[in-house]
């Protein structure tokens, strides 16, 4: 690492002043001024179109193994969405994916 | 009487918010734990690791800062990656408006601050499931939910630097984070619109996995979200 100390500290600096503009910006700026309706029903889909893409490579290709997909990890995340899905209760999806990635872990002797 | 009621409902929305936030305790910790230990190894002092957990408060970008400091790139490249990898919050914070556009400026700007894909999602679930909650709940629910996370993420951060030590790959934490968040959107599988927008999500993400810095990620979301608008019109239609 060449980087000097300043130089880590304005990384730092403007790395968290950005992500806080990126945060705020939509919240801060547009406040209760309302918005176009299409607008409204685009952002309406926000969680389920950025959750789903966003751990779908996780599941796939899971880092921990170089990669390489890993039986136990996918069947748990499918046990995971079926529960959430007939359930609709968070908090059972979890137990059962969790169970069912230990479970997993140990049969295929990665625990 | 009136303002005690409405006191004492904003308390038990904050306390739901709690309560609701905790079980992240368990993913955030070893990865605020990883980034300090990451971090030192990455010849940070344990006050620019500090920096970067209490400042910019999004692991997936302080690793991808971390990473491309220790590979020399120059400071723009690494502030462009990084800031690419958070660009999804801009989405977050769109989404938030409808629910607390009115709360006042100092609690949307808290709000920002402590906005990460933990705290959004479990709140935006909740939004969604209780249209009835009033303004003032939903800000002090969010607040609530940041409540067990950010101390802990930030305090998990000083261990992994002082004790240089993560916790063993063996025990497969790194897809804790997938199941949870899976656990959180399975349920908000409302209709044909919302499944229609995750398939697309999903696809879109795999075929552009290859991008830099969750560049594929922010066009999967794109995408995802004009797919569930686009059903959700046709079923209008097709229902009228």
């Amino acid at each position: 690492m060449t980087y000097s100390a300043a130089q880590i500290w304005t990384v730092i600096a403007l790395l968290g002043a950005g992500t806080f503009l990126i945060r705020f910006s939509f919240l801060g700026l547009i406040g209760d001024r309302p918005m176009p309706p299409l607008v409204l029903r685009l952002l309406r889909y926000t969680p389920v179109a950025v959750l789903p893409g966003m751990v779908a490579p996780l599941v796939l290709w899971p880092a921990a193994t170089g990669g390489q997909p890993d039986i136990a990890r996918i069947i748990a995340a499918l046990v995971t969405v079926g529960v959430g899905l007939w359930s609709r209760n968070v908090l059972w999806a979890v137990f059962a994916g969790v169970v069912t990635l230990y479970a997993g872990l140990a049969a295929t002797g990665q625990l | 009487m009136a303002t005690s009621t409405v006191k004492t409902a904003t308390r038990s929305a904050y306390w739901a918010g709690v309560r609701d936030g905790t079980p992240f305790i368990l993913v955030a910790s070893p990865f605020a734990l990883l980034f300090g230990v990451i971090a030192t190894d990455a010849g940070l002092t344990l006050g620019q690791a500090m920096g970067f957990s209490v400042l910019v408060i999004a692991g997936a970008s302080q690793f991808a800062a971390v990473q491309m400091i220790t590979e020399n790139a120059g400071i723009a490249f690494v502030l462009l990656a990084a800031l690419a990898v958070n660009l999804r919050m801009a989405m977050y914070s769109a989404s938030l408006v409808p629910y607390l556009g009115p709360a006042p400026l100092w609690q949307r700007a808290l709000i920002s601050y402590l906005n990460f894909d933990q705290t959004y999602i479990t709140s935006i679930g909740r939004y969604e499931a209780r249209p009835e909650m009033t303004v003032p709940e939903r800000a002090v629910y969010f607040l609530g939910v940041a409540t067990p996370i950010t101390p802990l993420w930030v305090l998990m951060t000083l261990v992994g630097i002082l004790a240089g030590t993560a916790i063993p790959d063996a025990w497969a934490l790194d897809f804790i984070m997938p199941i949870m968040f899976l656990a959180m959107v399975a349920p908000m599988m409302k209709s044909l619109a919302h499944l229609a927008a995750a398939l697309a999500s999903i696809i879109v993400a795999l075929l552009l996995f290859w991008m830099p810095s969750g560049t594929g990620l922010l066009i999967a979301a794109v995408a995802a979200m004009m797919v569930g608008a686009t059903v959700e019109t046709w079923m209008e239609t097709r229902g009228s």
